[in-house]
């Protein structure tokens, strides 16, 4: 069975993220008043596994032995089946 | 007195890190990515530069590497390993010292000379300087900001080597810059020894590091 997930990597709360605070400067040169901005990074791709369960865990060991530092980020998961006309 | 020093694709101050191991008085030579057994070498330099063009994170694909067994081996063995800028992130990606270094709080590349203190000379890259001297040495990173949760337990257990002593351009946490392991071998800093070891560059400061490596060895 192929499904498709997807990654979605934040920065953990509290920890500054110049990225986003410099999009905010941007912005207000735009003349846009915006506050609390975020970037958030999301890594997609599909693979083929038993079950839902089983490729929910298996990408969840890749964030945590690549795609994320558990030091500074929160990650989110979602898998969802691939359809076969996909 | 071999001293390996470590090549990714995308290291870009192996050769620096070469000719400041040899003025220091050692014998250094490369290594590939792709190796796994290190045991010819008494230490280990991971120098500065982007590997793997510090996509995902700064350091975080070079530190799942094959070489990396091998370094995980040298530290093992109580051998000395630097790592130096790009080294340095490497090795708190591995989890080898404590922490992280992230983007700069300016979210810019800083390249310029800085003032820096020694604040512990428990570590043999540390242990020709005196404590709390100032010292010069360049820095060039994006990617430096230190981060660490537990910035009591590191200094409880003496793992602060380096902080910037006047101005802090990255905005590191309580202006450190550079970290060790619990036993002192393992160093990571940010700052560039090897690119203030010579006069004509500017500074010698950084040329102890290399002297003490070797002297422990």
């Amino acid at each position: 069975m192929k499904y498709y997930a997807e990654v979605k990597i934040s920065l953990k709360k509290g920890m500054l993220n110049p990225e986003a605070a410099t999009i905010q400067r941007a912005l207000s040169l735009l003349e846009y008043q915006v506050e609390n901005t975020k970037t958030i990074q999301i890594i997609k791709f599909s693979l083929t596994g038993e079950n839902e369960k089983n490729i929910h865990e298996e990408v969840d060991e890749m964030c945590q032995r690549l795609l994320c530092n558990p030091v500074i980020h929160n990650y989110e998961i979602k898998i969802t089946p691939q359809l076969k006309d996909e | 007195m071999k001293v390996g020093i470590i090549r990714f694709p995308g290291s870009n101050c192996d050769r620096d890190v070469f000719h400041a191991l040899e003025l220091a008085g050692g014998q250094p030579s490369y290594i590939w990515w792709n190796q796994r057994n290190l045991s010819d070498f008494e230490a280990i330099v991971i120098p500065g530069g982007f590997s793997y063009g510090d996509y995902v994170r700064a350091g975080a694909i070079a530190a799942i590497t094959p070489i990396i067994d091998g370094v995980k081996e040298i530290v093992k063995e109580e051998k000395p390993v630097l790592g130096i800028c790009n080294g340095a992130q490497i090795l708190a990606e591995v989890g080898l010292v404590p922490g992280v270094f992230t983007t700069n709080s300016n979210a810019k590349f800083i390249c310029k000379w800085t003032e820096l203190k020694v604040k512990t000379k428990r570590t043999p890259f540390t242990s020709m300087y005196q404590q709390n001297e100032v010292i010069k040495m360049p820095i060039a990173h994006a990617e430096g900001r230190y981060y660490n949760d537990e910035m009591e337990k590191l200094q409880d257990q003496d793992q602060i080597v380096l902080a910037f002593a006047s101005e802090n351009p990255n905005g590191s946490l309580e202006a450190v810059t550079g970290v060790c392991n619990e036993n002192g071998l393992v160093c990571a800093i940010m700052p560039h020894p090897e690119r203030a070891s010579e006069r004509i560059l500017g500074s010698v400061d950084g040329l102890k590091f290399f002297k003490g490596m070797l002297k422990k060895l």
